[in-house]
């Protein structure tokens, strides 16, 4: 969820005498559900800035305040010799008085655990600059989301499902410009927040991510995303997401994020708009 | 249809033209003298920095400077005329690991750094150099 994005981090480390690890934009920062990308969009990367021989991780917490809602993730991801990457997020949803309105009670909080494999199959973002062919990874996501009674009352078909994606992305360095695209088979309402499936739809739907970053300086990138997401409760609607942010890589092991971004409407409360902070910390 | 003939038959002629016109990133990187100074702060950084020097150890730094130099330039579509081996065989059997060449080429950004390369341009000219990645990795 959330946006932002990043790319990675094109710090440099002169210092330590064993620091190696990964180039330039290699690993982005943490979707808001836990994978490797930007704050919205999945990218094909993997998590952490080791190499085919090494492994690495992340740890994030990312806060969104929109206008009726707040909504937090914190997790960990951690990535193994650049081919496999694991993740775990758990996401808290602040319905503060919204939920009052509701009738679920002021501050009512919906809570999701997301638990999620990306394995790279081809290409490599950053080396493959004389091919076309982008850094290609599937993935899939388990999540559960708690609040089962409410979720049912509201039309949710289920608590917990499996999202399944594609995802290619492409840094073109030459002109300092990363694109990713990521197609995502899912049921999830809300991200998940809101259950699985619905009265209005039962079924899988395919979603699109999308990020283009732009690499201002070797630490800063800005860009955009959008993130499509399926509406499959009668009781209310839902629509696209999408952000604008600034990442900001203090070194390979600090980055921060900040993105203004739209989430569409939530549970009949009007479209949500606010901002996206992130903070990433890893190895 | 006659219309679409006669601009394919321009931009022949211009991309013709163009391949004979110096390269731009050669000027950008500052031309021969840019180069050599890119090619001495990187071969500073190399022989001195922790993570890579061991690689360095048996190489003769007078040796490889002008061969580096050479290489670099024709990279960057300057009119030299490199020598030496091509990337793969002078990096054969040196067990050279993706970190190995992730340094190198941060170090490289650091000397352009130092040059004066605006960062840009520096992304230009790795963009050339990254897929020898293949050729250069072999553990």
């Amino acid at each position: 969820m959330l946006c932002a994005a990043s790319m990675a981090g094109l710090s440099r480390h002169q210092a330590a005498a064993q620091e190696s690890g990964r180039l330039l934009a290699t690993e982005g920062v943490s979707e808001i559900d836990g994978a490797s990308g930007g704050g919205l969009a999945t990218w094909s990367l993997i998590s952490g800035y080791e190499t085919r021989d090494e492994i690495g991780g992340n740890l994030h917490g990312t806060y969104v305040a929109v206008n009726n809602f707040g909504l937090g993730s914190v997790g960990a991801s951690a990535g193994f010799y650049d081919r496999l990457e694991l993740s775990y997020a758990h996401l808290w949803f602040d319905t503060r008085s919204a939920g009052g309105r509701l009738g679920l009670g002021d501050g009512y909080h919906f809570d999701l655990d997301a638990v999620g494999a990306k394995l790279r199959l081809v290409g490599d973002a950053v080396y493959d600059q004389d091919s076309w062919l982008p850094e290609l990874s599937v993935g899939t996501q388990f999540k559960a989301a708690d609040s089962h009674a409410i979720l049912k009352a509201i039309g949710a078909a289920g608590p917990d499902g499996v999202d399944f994606y594609f995802a290619a992305t492409k840094l073109f360095l030459a002109e300092s410009l990363l694109v990713s695209a990521t197609v995502r088979a899912t049921k999830a309402n809300q991200f998940g927040i809101l259950g699985f499936g619905g009265d209005h739809n039962r079924a899988y739907s395919a979603q699109f991510e999308g990020s283009a970053a732009y690499l201002l300086t070797r630490s800063l990138a800005v860009g955009a995303e959008v993130r499509t997401k399926p509406d499959n409760l009668g009781f209310a609607r839902e629509g696209c997401a999408y952000d604008a942010f600034a990442a900001y890589f203090f070194s390979k092991h600090l980055s921060a994020t900040l993105a203004f971004l739209a989430l569409g409407p939530i549970a009949r409360q009007g479209d949500q708009n606010g901002l996206y902070l992130s903070l990433q910390a890893g190895f | 249809m006659q219309r679409g003939f006669l601009l394919a038959a321009f931009l022949l002629i211009a991309s013709c033209a163009g391949a004979t016109a110096t390269d731009p990133l050669f000027s950008q990187l500052g031309g021969e003298s840019g180069i050599a100074r890119i090619a001495s702060n990187a071969l500073d950084i190399y022989f001195s920095d922790p993570r890579v020097a061991q690689n360095f150890d048996n190489i003769n730094r007078d040796f490889l400077q002008p061969r580096f130099t050479a290489y670099l330039c024709r990279v960057a579509g300057g009119p030299c005329i490199y020598k030496g081996h091509a990337m793969k065989r002078a990096h054969k059997g040196l067990a050279i690991t993706e970190a190995n060449f992730n340094v190198v080429v941060e170090d490289l950004e650091t000397a352009m750094d130092r040059a004066g390369v605006p960062y840009h341009v520096q992304n230009r000219f790795l963009a050339r150099l990254a897929p020898l990645e293949r050729d250069i990795v072999t553990r």
